[in-house]
């Protein structure tokens, strides 16, 4: 218990840093990286939180919010890459319209 | 406990981000901050045991809302315009309202108060009967897929229809010849 206790601590203190460099983080670059890097420990949190609450059944949403953060990550970096989304190539906007119906 | 003060700490979060995406001028480092928003806000849903709500809020709102403002970006500015000058009126409106909107809240029954008006209705039957009726053991899920399933069915059938509706549009846009080949 005083182990998950302790991980969950040491991730605020990680979310509090990254937010930080996402709000001051002089280049566009640094928010990028702290957005992916605060997605990846939103995943390790909601984990961590499954096993403090109880209910390790919060893993498979753990799962998902990596896909999710995976799916966004490529669509920014193709934005930089190309410059454009969606008009060429349909990889953005494929996973999008999957998620869509969700209520 | 520690639940609370998560909590507490991820509504704090909001609200510095919130100022911040306000304060920003690079509207590329605001849609990231959004997606951060949305982030924060999905860990206080899956914190609060709402973990459908999270999980849409994710889906949305850190997935789908990044990429429609940079693909929104990507056909305009990456710069606000020179900020307009301050208008008190907007402002006085704008906490009288917020603060009227507080005043009501302190009639609302406390926060997940079981004697409250809406738990006394229906919910007592679903939370004990749905998992004997439906076989589902998730109460939220056997509602929405089966007690409200033609509801559900018609919330699809809409968004299928948004969804077929937008893609009209933009696919008539579009020239390039491999997608006439694959409207084809």
């Amino acid at each position: 218990m005083a182990l998950l206790v302790a991980t969950t601590l040491a991730l605020v203190a990680c979310m509090v840093m990254i937010l930080a460099r996402a709000l001051l983080g002089p280049t566009v670059y640094d928010r990028v990286m702290a957005v992916n890097t605060f997605g990846t420990t939103t995943v390790m949190m909601i984990a961590m939180v499954g096993y403090l609450m109880g209910r390790p059944e919060f893993l498979d949403i753990a799962i998902a919010y990596a896909l999710i953060n995976f799916i966004g990550t490529v669509a920014v970096l193709k934005f930089f890459e190309v410059g454009i989304l969606g008009a060429d190539s349909s990889s953005p906007s494929e996973p999008s319209a999957r998620e869509k119906p969700v209520e | 406990m520690t639940e609370n003060l998560l909590i507490l700490l991820l509504l704090v979060m909001l609200i510095v981000i919130a100022v911040a995406v306000h304060r920003l001028r690079s509207l590329f480092a605001a849609a990231m901050l959004f997606g951060l928003f949305s982030l924060v806000a999905a860990l206080a849903y899956v914190l609060l045991d709402a973990v459908d709500v999270a999980l849409t809020e994710a889906a949305v709102g850190a997935g789908i809302s990044t990429i429609l403002m940079l693909s929104t970006l990507a056909l305009t500015h990456q710069r606000t315009e020179a900020r307009h000058r301050r208008h008190l009126a907007a402002l006085c409106t704008v906490i009288f309202t917020g603060a009227v909107l507080l005043w009501a809240t302190t009639d609302m029954p406390g926060f997940a108060d079981p004697e409250s008006p809406v738990h006394q209705h229906l919910a007592p039957y679903f939370l004990q009967e749905s998992a004997s009726d439906i076989g589902i053991p998730n109460a939220v899920t056997s509602i929405l897929a089966s007690y409200r399933g033609y509801d559900t069915l018609g919330e699809v059938v809409v968004v299928f229809t948004a969804g077929v509706a937008v893609l009209g549009l933009l696919g008539g846009r579009r020239s390039s010849g491999r997608q006439r080949r694959e409207e084809d």
